[in-house]
Order: structure tokens, then C-alpha cells, then sequence
């Protein structure tokens, strides 16, 4: 019974987001299943993190529903939105490391925060978090201004991954990085999903991610998902907008693999 | 869903059995490292382990990490465990977890006392003489582009010193106003009170003209103004730093002391003997309301014993220190500002100093005018 009320991680219906005159989210509907990798595309300045950072609850909403693991989040301020805090973990475009705390200590602070351990097994466990994702247990004491861009993304995912989420968000977690480093971020984020069982909700602009890594594409334009599914059903879709986004030239030399 | 985590230990004689049942999840962590304990003496006896997680309903990086370690614990002794009932979902994740934490980290070793000691006055010295030198280096290049600037008028930016002057002159106008005007009136209030015991009233103007236009109209408001604007050079050359704007700056061939640093400076100098000049009057003001409604000394008495008492010489030596004052203030501010490292705490870190170290300077510069203008007969 509990598994069929949560076959869907996260429910968006209708949801309304703007900014004085502006929409900028206009009457959406999302479902997120449990354990996928969602991709969400969409233009620059498009809200794409404005979607991502209303459903977490960082900017409130004008109007509509959006339901995580089957709880209601409401505005910024709502107690329902702090109590959710341990059910997801969120990757920041730049990290959002805290620049006075090192590297361990910024995995330990959620734990830290909201659990009660010995700090052996805090320890432990900010280390064993730090090799999951492919970092060195020396690592664990440089501060985030020694970290390059590619390790500081590592860090912030091992940091959003600290309390066991059952979801996590990723704003633009490729981006940045050369081809090589984001091939093993997508890869880590793959395996992570897999043995965590995690549902990642990843705001991409990189083809190759969404190619490889995401089990079903979003489109988001003019304020409203215009196409979802596989990656192969958005290249055929008939949009013009996620037309050109997909057979423009940049993303030709992509056609044969996903097809 | 979430159930309470159970574990149960059954020892056969060398052999333990340990069947973990319930959620391993990171939300009964508590729970869950009691647990871990409670085993812990079995687990350092027993030669054999065998795990049994057919009973697990959840698992999680920490569940999981508990037990590896509870397998870890008994083959580090060269003895043997084995797992079973790993069940599917969860075997990626219990292989995970075994590659973690291999490696042991030797604790640093804890630095003997009397070294370390000895090793932070040193440090601290070596400090103090970098201060000096960081001081004298922007002295320095503060002179340099100085003379790029006299040479080229044209180089100076005069927007930016305009913009400086306003923030720094124009706003800083009502604040300074009414803190020197407060005490301005507070001087006299208490000479008032105390100079009347022995019937020497009228001195109390000489004792707020002297000091005010000699020491505390220029005093107060350079502590004021390092306290203001100082504090805010530190921080924002210390974000521009932090996010790389200083080095965009140098590599598009601009020196950022011409740009960024002089613009501010010349624009302190310019405005501290201004702001001077503005506070010593509403303090003499003050003065005058206090000897009006409190002293019951009139306007006209004020102001004639005023002029007795004070000449243009006191002036002098107040306002002559400030442009000395906006000086050390403008470079203590900047240079803290450039030594900003990448983290938010060092930016606070640097503030800080920044205003401790201009107010003492403003301090000590003034005793040394004190001593030179005392030498001279001023």
C-alpha cells in the first residue's frame, strides 16, 4: 500500500511561480518516479532553477501543489519544508561549499545537525561518503578554496548524499567540467543511484549527460513542460523549441548514439 | 515503514552469529551505533563471524557501513566472518561500502607544548614585521601610482573618487554630526558640574574649545570614519578578491591600486578633514547649548570667551593631523582587504583587524603629533 502512494518521488500539478510581472512557471504538471534520473532542459534563464528551487521550497509559489515522498511542501517558511530537509540532499550550481569549514566537516554537518553519533563514526562516515564519490581521505582536510571546480562538485554531492536522501537535486552538475570529469560525474552519479537507490532530479544543459544517464528528459518551455520521456521520444518530438534544442548543430554530432 | 533496528547475537562457542533485522537507516543512527557497541566485546572474542541480514528491512550507507565494520573488526584479527542474506537491492551498496575506508589514516601527533609555544611568539613576530612590510609596500605603491597619475591627469578616476567622496564625505555627514555634537554637550555638562564647585565656570569654554578643535573633533572622527568606511574597503576589496575581480583587473593591464585603491584613498583624505571641520563645530555647538540651558552662560558670553580662549593655531594642530589620519586609515583598510583569503571567515577575520589595527594606529599617530606639535611650541 505504502509503495503505491509513493510510486511518484515528487507530484508538481499546476504549479505557478512568478516574479512581479513576470511567470515564469505557468500551470506546470511533473511526476518524478521513485529511483529515476529525471534530466530537466530548457533555456538559459528559462526557470529551470527557478522550478528546482520551488519544489525545495526556496522561492514561493503563487499557486499549485508539489508533493515530495508524499508530503506537502509549502512556502520557504513552512515547518513542513525544515522537517523535509533529511529526505533530499541539493548539489548548487557553485557548490555552496561553507568557505570556513573543511571539507569533512562540511560532509559532517548535516550529520553533525541532525543526528546524534560519536565522532569516530562521524569520521568514518564523512570518509567513507568522500571515497564513494571518488575523492582521497586526505581531501577530507583542505578547505573548499584549495578544491578545483570538478572536486568541489564532487564534495557537494558527497555533502548532499550525507544523510542517505532519497532524492537528490542537481543543478547543472556537469557543468564546468571538461569532458573527462563530467563523463565520471555522470558515471558516479549512475552508480550512486543505483546502489543508494536514489531519484535525481538534474537541471542539464549537457547533451551527453542526458544521453547517458538519464532514464527520461524534460523539456521546459515557456513555462510548462512541452515534452518528457525517453531521450529518443524527445528527438522525435514535433516542438519547435526541443527541435532546435536537439538538432541544432551543437547536438548533430550526438544523433547516431541516441538513435 | 521505518521499524526499530534490532540486533541479536547468538555465540556458539568460538563462532558469533549476528542477525541485524529492522531499518540500518541513518534516521535510528542513534539507535543503531548502541547497537554497534553493545556487540562490541563478543566481537573482539570471537574467532568466527557470520552475519545474517535476511532480516534487514532498509538499508543505508550508515546501516551498512555498521555492519561492514562489524565483519571489519573480526578479520582484522586474521579471523573469518561471512555475510549472508544480502539482498539484491542492497548488495551494491554492502560492495560499496567494503572498498571505503581501507586506508588508516595515522593521527597527526600532538605537537609538544613548550615548541608550540615557542613557535607562535615566533610566528606572531614574524607577523608583526609583514604587517610592516605589507604597510609600507602599499605605501609605496600608493606613491607610485600617485606619480602615474600626476604625470597623466587624464588616469585619475574621477568618477570612482567621486562616487567615494560621496559615500565616504556626503553620507557620512549626519552620523558624525550628532555623535560630536553629543559629545560636544557632554564635555561641557561635566565641566559645568565640576568646574563650579570651585567658581571656574567661564573655563569651561576654554577646556571644550582646546580640546575639541585640538584632539577629539579629529580623534573621534577618524575613529568613526575607520570604523565606517574603513571596515567597508576591507570588505569590498576583500570579495573582490575573494571572487577573482583583482586578478580580472591586473590581466586587462590595469593596476589595481590606480583603479581600485587611490580612487578610495585620495577620497578619505579629501573627506576626513572635512568631516573634521564639520564635527568640531557641532561639538562647539553642543558646547554652547549646554552653556546655554545648563552653565547659564549666554550666546553672546559663549562665543566671546571663545574667541579669548582659542586662536587659529589650535585649529591647525587638530585639522592638520587628519589628512595623516585618512592616510593610515585608507591604507590599513586597503591592504587588509587585498590579504582576504578564499573563505568567508578569513573576510570577517580581516575586517576586523582592519579596524582594530587603523583605530590603534589613529591613536598612536595622534600621540606623536601630540609629542612633535608640544616640541615645536604649537
Amino acid at each position: 500500500m505504502q509503495q503505491q502512494v509513493l510510486q511518484f518521488a515528487i507530484r508538481v500539478s499546476d504549479l505557478v511561480v512568478g516574479f512581479g510581472r513576470r511567470v515564469v512557471i505557468d500551470h506546470l504538471s511533473l511526476d518524478v518516479r521513485r529511483g529515476e534520473i529525471l534530466g530537466l532542459v530548457g533555456a538559459s534563464g528559462g526557470g529551470k532553477s527557478v522550478l528546482m528551487r520551488t519544489i525545495i521550497g526556496l522561492i514561493p509559489r503563487r499557486g499549485g501543489e508539489i508533493e515530495v515522498m508524499g508530503s506537502a511542501i509549502g512556502g520557504s517558511h513552512d515547518r513542513g519544508t525544515q522537517s523535509a530537509a533529511g529526505k533530499w540532499g541539493i548539489l548548487f550550481q557553485q557548490g555552496a561549499l561553507f568557505s570556513s569549514l573543511t571539507v569533512r566537516q562540511n560532509i559532517q554537518f548535516p550529520l553533525r545537525e541532525n543526528l546524534t553519533l560519536s565522532d569516530t563514526l562521524m569520521d568514518e562516515i564523512a570518509t567513507a561518503k568522500l571515497e564513494m564519490v571518488g575523492l582521497s581521505p586526505d581531501d577530507g582536510d583542505k578547505f573548499p578554496s584549495e578544491l578545483s571546480g570538478g572536486m568541489t562538485k564532487r564534495v557537494a554531492l558527497a555533502r548532499a548524499l550525507a544523510l542517505d536522501p532519497a532524492i537528490v537535486f542537481l543543478d547543472e552538475p556537469t557543468s564546468g567540467l571538461d569532458p573527462i570529469a563530467a563523463g565520471d560525474f555522470d558515471s558516479l552519479i549512475k552508480t550512486l543511484q543505483k546502489t543508494l537507490g536514489l531519484t535525481v532530479f538534474m537541471v542539464t544543459h549537457d547533451l551527453a549527460s542526458l544521453n547517458t544517464v538519464c532514464d527520461r528528459v524534460a523539456a521546459l518551455a515557456d513555462g510548462k513542460i512541452v515534452a518528457i520521456g525517453p531521450m529518443r521520444d524527445l528527438l522525435q518530438s514535433g516542438h519547435p523549441w526541443v527541435r532546435a534544442y536537439f538538432h541544432g548543430k551543437r547536438s548533430q554530432m550526438l544523433q547516431p548514439k541516441a538513435s | 515503514m521505518a521499524t526499530a533496528p534490532l540486533l541479536t547475537a547468538l555465540p556458539s562457542g568460538e563462532a558469533l552469529e549476528l542477525r541485524p533485522a529492522g531499518s540500518w537507516t541513518a534516521a535510528n543512527a542513534t539507535a543503531l551505533e548502541a547497537l554497534y557497541n553493545s556487540v562490541a566485546t563478543p566481537l573482539a572474542a570471537a574467532k568466527r563471524v557470520k552475519l545474517d541480514l535476511a532480516e534487514v528491512r532498509e538499508l543505508d550507507t550508515l546501516g551498512a557501513w555498521l555492519i561492514e565494520k562489524m565483519a571489519r573488526r573480526v578479520t582484522s584479527d586474521g579471523h573469518r566472518s561471512e555475510m549472508t542474506g544480502v539482498a539484491d537491492n542492497y548488495a551494491d551498496l554492502i560492495e560499496e561500502v567494503r572498498q571505503v575506508n581501507r586506508r588508516t589514516t595515522a593521527p597527526a601527533p600532538a605537537p609538544n607544548p613548550l615548541l608550540a609555544w615557542v613557535s607562535e611568539i615566533g610566528g606572531a613576530a614574524v607577523s608583526a614585521t609583514q604587517d610592516l612590510t605589507v604597510f609600507l609596500e602599499m605605501l609605496g605603491s600608493l606613491s607610485l601610482a600617485l606619480a602615474g597619475v600626476l604625470r597623466r591627469p587624464r588616469s585619475l578616476r574621477l568618477t570612482s573618487l567621486t562616487y567615494q567622496l560621496y559615500r565616504v564625505g556626503w553620507q557620512a555627514i549626519p552620523i558624525i554630526v550628532l555623535i560630536t555634537f553629543l559629545i560636544g554637550a557632554i564635555i561641557a555638562q561635566q565641566g559645568f558640574f565640576h568646574f563650579r564647585k570651585f567658581g571656574a565656570d567661564s573655563y569651561v569654554v576654554d577646556m571644550v574649545g582646546i580640546l575639541v578643535l585640538r584632539e577629539l573633533g579629529v580623534l573621534i572622527v577618524a575613529i568613526m570614519v575607520a570604523g565606517r568606511s574603513g571596515s567597508a574597503y576591507t570588505a569590498e576589496l576583500g570579495s573582490m578578491k575573494m571572487r577573482e575581480e583583482i586578478d580580472a583587473l591586473s590581466t586587462m593591464g590595469l593596476d589595481p591600486v590606480e583603479v581600485l585603491i587611490l580612487p578610495r584613498v585620495i577620497a578619505l583624505i579629501c573627506a576626513l578633514p572635512i568631516l573634521s571641520f564639520i564635527g568640531s563645530m557641532a561639538a562647539l555647538y553642543g558646547g554652547g547649548l549646554v552653556a546655554q540651558f545648563y552653565g547659564g552662560m549666554g550666546t553672546a558670553i559663549f562665543i566671546a570667551r571663545l574667541h579669548e580662549a582659542i586662536s587659529v593655531t589650535h585649529f591647525e594642530v587638530g585639522i592638520i593631523k587628519a589628512p595623516f589620519m585618512a592616510l593610515v586609515i585608507g591604507i590599513v583598510a586597503c591592504s587588509e582587504g587585498l590579504r582576504v583569503k578564499g573563505s568567508a571567515e578569513s573576510l570577517g577575520k580581516q575586517t576586523t583587524t582592519s579596524v582594530v589595527k587603523s583605530i590603534f594606529l589613529v591613536i598612536v599617530l595622534d600621540g606623536l603629533f601630540a609629542v612633535f606639535f608640544a616640541s615645536i611650541g604649537m
